[in-house]
């Protein structure tokens, strides 16, 4: 096994909001399968507020790890303070991530973001 | 918590009787075997005695094996030697697809300094194509090299055939049979090799240590340059506990082999059919019989292997994955991509390897755990539906 911080393994082994949002206004889809990594995150927005917010990953310890931890500090957050989340504060907010692993938090990143951008396009068009 | 341990094909515990037999040569009997007083005469007589024991369990004769830092440096001297030594008469090699990084990152190397190498293509079992072989030997081959078994998989090779193939066109026939020495038997001479590599820790023997057989005849320009030891051909002072460890390893092997398949094979079975009955969307990778009979790979569909790992370290269960998530590369395993698992199939993979400390208690228990490990990760999987 890699050396995880103990905050990844506990984030891991006990993730939060995981599972599909019913009737989200926004989904971001990013990774490649064939890379291991996949992430769905989903988001109800209230008043550009993101009120709730759930994912679903297929990959590794650290994809899990990130994807559960974004999902937390992007919970009641504003959309323009959500989209100031970088991969940085995600994998500092787990006590780091080992170097093979940096591009998980990427992925956090970039879900959130795409989450936003697909519920700012449905907006649009509404 | 205990361990339940099933990584065997990683490395295995040493016998207790391995570690007795190399005590006194870590303490009293520290002597150098190149020297000329009588301590160093009783190391190098017991040297011998491991040689004569390691080489009565692959049927080869004592002056034809060489000790070596491990199966890694086994495989490396044979194909470098055998390259080097061999460099006027061709620079044309052939391995398979599926080979241990030993003897791939080697023929890589061996590319780079101008050799040509030609990578066997595998079926969906792992399985080389004897008349592959044969369309690809030519004028400048100098070796065949393919393993005896797979590592990840457990496929056995038809080596004999491929063996006859080569020397049908007078090419040496080298075979990595790490996975294979002291799991099955193993005889040079019924299967017509030319050189063989082993690994001690591999059957229950010390890390560190490995051999290299080299039928009588053959030459190779050695990799380590230096002393006199191993008849000039792997110089250094000997690794003397190592290697009287592996001679008493090779001992247990012979005389415990049969019991160890007809106590561990019903073991693979239970777990395999166990899996395959609990949990829905799982493939077995290898061939259905063909097989070390320890050794079970499953690809457990819609979910990555790192994660399966850590849920079942939590739980004590040690076991492997060929996700590209627990080595420090993007790709995953070579040899399940080779027999044509889709890369995000392949993620998904386990292997679990036993070996002769393994209990039915061991199998319940992973039976028991698994089927909610995945349960739990496909349900954070976005490509699994069915709940």
């Amino acid at each position: 096994m890699l050396e995880y911080s103990e905050k990844v393994l506990k984030e891991f082994m006990n993730p939060k909001n995981m599972g599909k949002l019913e009737q989200a206004d926004g989904i971001g889809k990013v990774g490649n399968p064939v890379c291991g990594d996949v992430m769905w995150i989903y988001i109800k927005v209230e008043d550009d507020v993101i009120v709730d917010v759930k994912f679903q990953t297929f990959g590794c310890v650290a994809a899990i790890a990130t994807s559960s931890k974004v999902t937390e500090l992007v919970k009641g957050k504003r959309i323009e303070e959500a989209l100031k989340i970088t991969n940085k504060v995600v994998a500092e907010a787990l006590d780091g991530l080992p170097p093979v692993k940096l591009h998980c938090s990427l992925l956090a990143e970039q879900g959130i973001k795409a989450a936003i951008e697909d519920y700012l396009e449905r907006k649009k068009i509404g | 918590m205990r361990e339940i341990y099933l990584d065997y094909n990683a490395t295995t515990p040493v016998d207790p009787g391995v570690v007795e037999s190399m005590m006194p040569y870590l303490s009293e009997y520290f002597h150098n075997p190149s020297s000329l007083y009588t301590g160093s005469l009783r190391v190098r007589t017991n040297i011998e005695s491991a040689r004569e024991k390691v080489a009565a369990l692959i049927n080869s004769r004592p002056e034809e094996i060489i000790f070596t830092g491990g199966g890694s440096e086994a495989d490396n001297m044979a194909i470098k030697g055998i390259a080097f030594s061999k460099a006027d008469k061709g620079k044309h090699i052939i391995t398979s697809s599926i080979e241990h990084h030993a003897v791939l990152h080697t023929c890589k190397f061996l590319e780079k300094m101008g050799y040509e190498v030609t990578y066997l293509p595998v079926d969906k079992y792992g399985f080389v194509d004897p008349d592959e072989l044969k369309k690809s030997i030519r004028k400048d081959t100098i070796l065949v090299s393919v393993m005896f078994a797979n590592n990840e998989i457990g496929t056995i090779e038809p080596i004999k055939e491929l063996a006859q193939i080569a020397h049908e066109h007078e090419v040496l026939f080298h075979t990595d049979a790490v996975q294979a020495v002291g799991k099955i038997p193993v005889d040079v001479e019924e299967l017509e090799i030319d050189l063989l590599s082993m690994s001690a820790h591999k059957f229950y023997g010390p890390k560190g240590v490995g051999a290299l057989y080299m039928r009588k005849g053959v030459k190779l320009t050695p990799l380590i340059h230096g002393g006199s030891q191993e008849k000039n051909r792997r110089a250094g002072t000997e690794n003397v506990a190592g290697i009287i460890g592996m001679g008493k390893a090779a001992e247990i092997a012979i005389e415990e082999m049969q019991e160890e398949e007809r106590k561990i094979k019903p073991l693979r079975d239970k777990l395999e059919e166990g899996i395959l009955s609990r949990i829905p969307e799982v493939i077995v990778n290898g061939h259905p019989k063909k097989r070390l009979y320890n050794t079970l790979n499953v690809s457990i569909k819609f979910i990555e292997g790192e994660s399966m790992l850590a849920l079942l370290d939590a739980k004590g269960i040690s076991a492997s994955s060929g996700s590209a998530c627990t080595s420090s590369s993007l790709e995953p395993s070579h040899v399940l991509l080779a027999i044509g698992i889709p890369h995000e199939i392949a993620h998904g993979s386990l292997r679990f390897s036993l070996g002769k400390y393994n209990t039915k208690e061991d199998i319940d228990t992973v039976l028991e755990v698994l089927p909610d490990i995945v349960e739990r990760l496909r349900r954070l999987s976005p490509y699994w539906s069915h709940g």
